[in-house]
């Protein structure tokens, strides 16, 4: 399990020169032009044909073509896999692949000391150097002594492979993320073909570059194979990973949402309608759904945020299962809409890709710091079911959930995920949709008794749900709105007993919910000890193997990890009292650790982290570390 | 453009009426609005079930409280976005948006000109008070420069949107203007309206007898009414004052001219062409009192409308694929794992 401690060359067999580690964690970093998000989905998925298991963190800026070496427009991609269940990206790089040398200047720090640097020198020039702010070439002095460094012209290499092809200068280096792939793949035995067969599809309508990118891979691996290399250039052999028998894909939180959606739709019976607008990094979902209209999908890019999430309430009324989504500063937009989704009780998934904030913030990197938002953030009481997602694959069953509770509550859900999650892969035991129950829904269609009207707030008086009568029905004329609504009309009402009562009805409704929600279940660890870590969201990875170490080292500590955010496990509270300390790892200020201080009275402590980067396992562990020693 | 046919009706005009208590300020000119909209409802053959009104904020927005059919009464300038997804979710029902000068071209400005450049096949009836009613009296986007108001005391300074003006510039290829009071000519309108498929932008000026009584009398007042009003009818002469005045175009300066019509002349005067986009932009914008006001269908040039162009595609492309879940599921490159140590197969 150990990520974070261990070091490959204790690893090495002397006798072949074959390091075989439990885990390996690779960086390819380079220019945003330099393909190093493609390289490094290519490489995953040569990981998950290889059965290793897996998780990546795709780490890129905020620009779309950022100045060509600088500092700022480094984009990296971090892979950690292994024979081993892997549960993050890992603390520390063992190895490095630099494709520039502001890709080296940005990235060294997080490499472990003893680490493999490898770098293109061809890319090392007086420029460059000069753009990354690198008074000498590092590659030539000895500041790097402190890792392993093997220094190649990628970019030479790259040329020679594909002069046949007669391609510009331009041109032909752009596949020098190919050549490297090829390099990458020798070092850790991966076959080729795969990776062939996806280029044959990408470049299915040019000749020329498919035949050159195939080149320069064959030559990168080419190069491993043949060059005579004493240095540090090794090869490495992991076992596959145990796995549980079936068929697997990589998918991205972003996409298993959608197909989520999707599902979540089957489920119901309804088509889907989605309504959004480009945010990053919630985007991916929309591209992803406006692929699928066959799926009985409606997507609908609106003007703005706002009309985004009025549409969809719009098809919710007309009888849609409506979805909006977004990031922290479009759902700031949406709250106004949110608090009538609320109020006319209309059912609705309102998705927040969390990014850093406040404001604008950061785009592209990942933060939890949403979740006041999402349970306190509206005028007026206006509760509403908040769930999360803690990882790529768990994003499937959680837009199933979230399509489910909307349903059969008729209410708004908010759905948290975040950039990491969305953006990040990992090996998915591809799901049977009949392994979860449906949840038909039945509008309302009988008309009123003769000389009675019809009131569309006539709830069940179980789950306190409200009639769904869609319009193009027969007798069931009927208007909602923001205003105030009669318990027994559902006309304008502004007395005070009756607002009195549909907001503890509203109330109740949600609170309700708890009961067709699981018991929170401890991750790993006693149902009562000494320390508990409690996390939520895509935190699940790290606190998963800090919590492993400890328990490791001989310390009975549990993890637990929340899905249902609001309302809360209505065993929580009990569970939670069972333990002596409650550590509360966040990528905000404290947020989920003030819900539970307020809910439960219990002292919460937190671990706060908001540098747009996840958590690593060193620095949770230490927490636990330390709370265990107080 | 459309041809109008007689449909026999099957509803009556009380069918259209709500048994809730009308909250508007005696006298309001949404009144006469709401009245005509159910008087004009059963000879459109339009269904209870099948229709549903959408409403943003302010005082014209309590209207779907008044219509016995589906009804929304929604937030602040979002009338015309909950309207697409309702048009969209289900392209059967018949849809019609009520906003005001404030709802519509304030806050909700940026949803208007959105619906209108979509196309998106719905009635938009716009009343135009020319100020905030329900905040008690602020100046709106359409007060003329130096309206009085609680939030203007010296007299405001903004100059005022042409509403008309503004759908054109949107893109809306629907335009037209009635008045509250015109009760004979407001039917007509609203069948224009209706029967158009595409986004029907109709601006109706509506007097608010409480905030800004009076500030549409200079054209409205019955006995003037024939000399600063002029109703437009495609394929005919624009004239007014009772035929003996009449609109020309200088083919100069571009620009239109009042021209008397002497002995029923009208060999001068402009024949209304309602597709003419060039004529519509002078009519919407055509300064008063120099020229009277125009009022009637403006503009009418139809194309196929966004839902319209939505049901196709998916049409063309549900005849194309197929609905495979499992094999989306499985989309792009899987494998399987058959036991441990895992023996791993690749398929494409």
């Amino acid at each position: 399990m150990a990520t974070a401690t261990k070091s490959i060359a204790d690893e090495i067999d002397t006798s072949t020169g074959i390091a075989t580690p439990e885990n390996v964690v690779v960086r390819f970093a380079g220019d945003s032009g330099d393909g190093m998000q493609l390289t490094g989905g290519q490489f995953t998925l040569s990981t998950a044909l290889a059965g290793n298991d897996l998780a990546t963190f795709p780490d890129f800026p905020a620009e779309i073509r950022a100045p060509q070496g600088t500092l700022f427009g480094v984009s990296a991609f971090q892979i950690n896999f292994g024979s081993n269940r892997i549960d993050t990206a890992g603390d520390a790089p063992d190895v490095l692949i630099a494709m520039n040398p502001a890709a080296l200047k940005v990235n060294l720090s997080s490499l472990r000391k003893g680490g493999l640097i490898i770098a293109d020198s061809g890319e090392f020039g007086e420029r460059n150097l000069k753009k990354a702010h690198y008074a000498a070439n590092p590659l030539e002095d000895d500041s790097l002594g402190a890792w392993q460094l093997l220094s190649l012209d990628i970019s030479r290499q790259t040329l020679e492979a594909v002069k046949p092809f007669g391609l510009g200068n331009k041109d032909a280096l752009r596949c020098k993320n190919m050549w490297t792939l090829g390099l990458a793949l020798w070092m850790f035995g991966r076959p080729r073909a795969p990776i062939i067969q996806w280029l044959k599809g990408k470049f299915a309508n040019d000749q020329l570059l498919q035949d050159a990118n195939i080149a320069a891979l064959n030559a990168g691996h080419a190069f491993g194979e043949t060059a005579e290399l004493a240095g540090p250039l090794k090869q490495f052999r992991l076992e596959p990973a145990e796995v549980t028998p079936g068929i697997y894909r990589t998918v991205t939180g972003a996409d298993a949402l959608s197909l989520g959606l999707v599902a979540g739709a089957k489920l119901s019976g309804l088509p889907l309608f989605f309504g959004g607008y480009p945010i990053t990094p919630a985007s991916a979902i929309l591209h992803s759904l406006a692929r699928l209209r066959e799926f009985d999908v409606t997507t609908f890019q609106a003007e703005d945020e706002i009309a985004a999430i009025c549409a969809a309430i719009g098809a919710a009324y007309a009888g849609r299962l409506a979805v909006t989504s977004s990031s922290g500063p479009g759902i700031a937009l949406k709250t106004e809409a949110m608090g009538l989704a609320v109020v006319t009780e209309l059912p609705l998934v309102i998705i927040n890709s969390q990014r850093g904030g406040p404001s604008t913030g950061l785009p592209t990197k990942t933060e939890q710091s949403d979740l006041y938002q999402a349970v306190y953030g509206r005028n007026g009481d206006a509760p509403m079911p908040v769930i999360a997602a803690r990882s790529p694959s768990d994003c499937f069953d959680v837009a199933i959930e979230a399509c489910r509770i909307a349903l059969e509550y008729m209410t708004p859900v908010m759905l948290l995920t975040d950039g990491y999650i969305a953006n990040a892969a990992e090996p998915w035991k591809v799901p049977n949709v009949s392994d979860h129950a449906p949840f038909p829904v039945s509008f309302h269609a009988t008309p009123p008794a003769e000389g009675t009207k019809f009131n569309p707030f006539m709830r069940d008086a179980e789950s306190l749900k409200r009639v769904w009568a869609k319009p193009g029905t027969p007798g069931l004329m009927h208007r909602i709105g923001g205003i105030e609504k009669g318990y027994d009309t559902g006309n304008i009402d502004y007395s005070a007993e009756n607002h009195q009562r549909m907001t503890d009805t509203r109330k109740a409704k949600i609170d309700n919910i708890d009961r067709s929600i699981p018991h929170q279940a401890v991750e790993v660890g006693p149902q009562s000890g000494p320390l508990v870590v409690v996390g939520w969201g895509s935190t699940y990875g790290p606190i998963r193997q800090a919590v492993e170490l400890v328990r490791a080292k001989g310390h009975d500590v549990a993890h637990v990890h929340i899905r249902h955010i609001w309302p809360l496990p209505a065993n929580l509270g009990a569970l939670l009292k069972g333990y002596a300390r409650i550590l509360v790892p966040e990528m905000n200020t404290g947020q989920l650790k003030t819900l539970l201080r307020d809910q439960y009275l219990v002292d919460a402590r937190p671990l706060n982290k908001v540098s747009g980067q996840p958590f690593r396992i060193a620095e949770i562990e230490a927490a636990i570390m330390g709370m265990l020693n107080q | 453009m459309n041809e109008i046919t007689k449909i026999a009706p099957t509803t009556r005009p009380d069918d259209w009426a709500t048994d809730q208590e009308v909250r508007w300020c005696p006298g309001c000119g949404d009144y006469a609005i709401l009245k005509a909209v159910q008087r004009t409802m059963p000879e459109l053959g339009a269904r209870p079930e099948n229709t549903v009104f959408i409403s943003g904020i302010g005082c014209s927005s309590r209207f779907p409280y008044y219509m016995e059919t589906y009804g929304f009464h929604t937030i602040h300038g979002r009338a015309p976005a909950v309207a697409t997804g309702v048009k969209l979710a289900n392209p059967e029902l018949d849809v019609w948006i009520i906003t005001g000068d404030g709802d519509g071209l304030s806050i909700g400005g940026n949803h208007m000109l959105h619906l209108l450049r979509r196309n998106l096949d719905v009635q938009v009836l716009l009343f135009n008070n020319e100020i905030y009613g329900l905040t008690k009296g602020q100046y709106s986007p359409t007060s003329r420069t130096g309206t009085r108001s609680p939030s203007s005391p010296g007299g405001s300074l903004e100059r005022p949107a042409a509403p008309c003006a503004f759908a054109l510039g949107a893109g809306a290829r629907f335009i037209a203007r009635t008045i509250d009071t015109a009760q004979k000519q407001m039917p007509e309108v609203l069948k224009r309206a209706y029967y158009n498929k595409g986004a029907s932008f109709v601006e109706i000026y509506q007097n608010c007898v409480v905030y800004n009584d009076g500030v549409f009398d200079q054209f409205t007042e019955k006995k003037s009414a024939p000399q600063t009003q002029i109703w437009l009818d495609h394929g005919k002469p624009m004239l007014f004052a009772a035929g003996t005045k009449g609109l020309k175009l200088n083919r100069e300066t571009l620009r239109l001219e009042v021209v008397d019509v002497v002995d029923g002349d009208v060999s001068q005067v402009i024949v209304h062409d309602e597709t003419n986009k060039a004529v519509a932009a002078m009519l919407v914008e055509m300064p008063f009192p120099e020229f009277p006001v125009a009022l009637g269908v403006l503009y009418c040039d139809p194309v196929r409308s966004f839902d319209e162009s939505i049901v196709a595609q998916d049409q063309k492309i549900l005849s194309s694929r197929v609905a495979d879940f499992e094999a989306l599921l499985l989309k792009g490159q899987h494998w399987e794992v058959h036991g441990n140590p895992a023996r791993i197969d690749v398929e494409f």
